[in-house]
């Protein structure tokens, strides 16, 4: 009984740990924060296109990137460092470890993004048609970016450039098939096949509904797909990560 | 009860066996010494008594819970000073010390009482604000110490020490495990300085390819293996060889200004040198005996093994 205050509080901890020691690492800033920038730069500035439509798919955008950038650089920064040894030797567990990772990208995506949107008002006329399925969209929004994350970072390696590597080459093509900057409706073919197995696709869509009212899928079903993947990608990183653990450091 | 328990542990990497059937007993209180040539499974054995690795089989309880049961309760008994000064470089001093308070969950006035009292020991206390990363080896050793033993644990594990520090932070390492131990804390250490084991600790154990060899007091041990002890010697003027032929003198080597003499019966020696010395008027400027080196006997185990 004695276990499960512990493990709260481990979480709880690491979490903090990670929000001081991450946020401001180079690689978090540039592939969390300035590269969604700049590519809504390249898209929007000098051509004629409609702002208000797209809004919704840059803050899927936004948060997508943000929140997915913090946890692929945590363990292997740690392991790199050797500070995973001692991580693990206070009382935490794998499972505390890996749910810290989760929340700090998460608080990371959420606080960003939303910094972003209300900076937003001031220069672009968006509207929010559901005001709790704005917060759901970015709350599991975030969630789900962030476990992404963490599944990133699961593999064997003590090289932060080689995470970041390995997941901005799955997450960059995720924003071309997942109705960012194209819309769904206009999808056909394999394209459309794969932006159905895109997770930021059912995350563009529920901010769709939730600021312009309309989806292409109900957000109902939205929310479902964004809880259900953030839970399998827990649970494969976890599983990546424990099998890692048994061959060693 | 014992401290630290370990039964029949086994941990294979691929196709290597880093730690084969290991069984550990460590009683409450006492400081254990836990020896092995490189490669000889040392860390893993630390690892996996501390909870970090998984054993493939056996078990491991820390005061008597099961460490891969109930692995938070494990871990609240005990404190861990890894292989490598393991702190977080881009905190202070202060900062990971924080950090280590409220892993253990201590309140914040007992934490920052702790923290203030620890850093003044490790002499760490006016570069309690300056990033650890430029710290010298040995005060990131002493932050790192000093986080382990933030909580005051019943079982404190340390794993090489004191490998590669100056001469001032090796001895601030060994005051602080002998003060730890003075508190109560039961001692796990492993180490590759034999010297460091004969003076610290109350039983040593020898691993040697993932198996445990030899596990006994220093003296035990040292006895087990060399019975040959030596005797030092120094005189006011030059002699020869001839001085030591007889009194239970097996060997005599010249040994810088001295002689050093191996004997099975130190006793004996010291009369007949004694003896010598004031039939030919010669005076003996110094006298020491002492007795078969941990070292030889580590030396001798392993090499057996």
């Amino acid at each position: 009984m004695m276990e499960v205050p512990l493990f709260l509080r481990g979480i709880i901890v690491i979490t903090g740990k990670n929000m001081r020691l991450y946020y401001t690492k180079p690689p978090v800033l540039m592939f969390g924060l300035l590269f969604p920038l700049f590519m809504f730069f390249a898209f929007f500035v000098g051509r004629h296109l409609d702002l208000v439509t797209f809004f919704p798919a840059f803050l899927a955008m936004m948060l997508f990137f943000t929140a997915s950038s913090v946890a692929p650089l945590i363990t292997p920064w740690e392991k790199r460092e050797k500070t995973y040894e001692r991580l693990l030797s206070y009382p935490v567990t794998q499972d505390s470890i890996i749910m810290g990772d989760v929340l700090a990208g998460a608080i990371f995506g959420i606080g960003i993004s939303f910094l972003v949107w209300i900076a937003s008002l001031a220069f672009v006329p968006v509207s929010i048609t559901n005001l709790g399925l704005f917060f759901l969209a970015f709350i599991l929004g975030t969630l789900s970016c962030a476990a992404l994350g963490t599944l990133l970072a699961s593999p064997a390696s003590d090289s932060p450039p080689n995470v970041m590597i390995l997941s901005n080459l799955i997450r960059f093509p995720l924003i071309f098939i997942s109705g960012v900057f194209i819309p769904l409706q206009q999808m056909e073919g394999l394209g459309l096949a794969l932006a159905y197995c895109s997770p930021l696709t059912y995350m563009v869509d529920l901010f769709n509904a939730a600021m312009t009212g309309i989806s292409v899928f109900s957000p109902l079903v939205d929310c479902c797909v964004l809880a259900g993947v953030s839970f399998v990608f827990i649970l494969a990183g976890r599983l990546i990560q424990k099998r890692n653990m048994m061959k060693g450091m | 009860m014992d401290a630290i328990r370990a039964d029949h542990l086994k941990k294979i990497f691929g196709p290597v066996t880093a730690v084969n059937d290991v069984s550990i007993t460590v009683r409450e209180g006492e400081i254990f010494g836990f020896l092995g040539p490189n490669g000889a499974g040392k860390t893993t054995t630390i690892r996996l008594l501390t909870g970090v690795l998984t054993p493939d089989a056996g078990t491991v309880t820390i005061n008597g819970i099961d460490i891969h049961r109930h692995p938070l309760e494990a871990k609240m008994q005990m404190g861990v000073i890894p292989e490598s000064s393991t702190v977080y470089g881009d905190m202070t001093a202060e900062q990971n010390l924080q950090l280590s308070g409220k892993m253990y969950g201590m309140p914040r006035a007992l934490r920052e009482e702790r923290i203030h009292e620890l850093l003044s020991k490790m002499g760490l206390a006016e570069k309690r604000r300056i990033p650890v990363r430029a710290f010298s080896k040995g005060m990131k050793q002493r932050v790192s110490i000093a986080c382990a033993i933030i909580h005051r644990p019943k079982v404190l594990f340390l794993d090489e020490p004191t490998s590669g520090l100056d001469v001032q932070s090796r001895r601030l390492v060994i005051e602080t495990i002998r003060d730890m131990n003075g508190q109560g804390s039961t001692i796990f250490l492993t180490t590759h300085n034999i010297e460091e084991a004969n003076t610290l600790c109350h039983t040593v154990c020898i691993i040697n390819k993932g198996k445990i060899v030899a596990q006994e007091s220093p003296e035990r041990l040292k006895k087990m293996f060399d019975t040959t002890q030596s005797v030092e010697v120094s005189f006011d003027r030059p002699v020869t060889q001839d001085l030591f032929k007889g009194g239970g003198i097996i060997r005599a080597e010249p040994c810088g200004d001295k002689w050093r003499l191996y004997t099975d019966n130190p006793d004996l020696v010291l009369k007949y040198l004694v003896g010598r010395a004031e039939r030919e008027s010669i005076g003996i400027t110094s006298l020491t005996t002492s007795g078969p080196s941990l070292e030889e006997a580590f030396v001798q185990i392993t090499e057996c093994a």
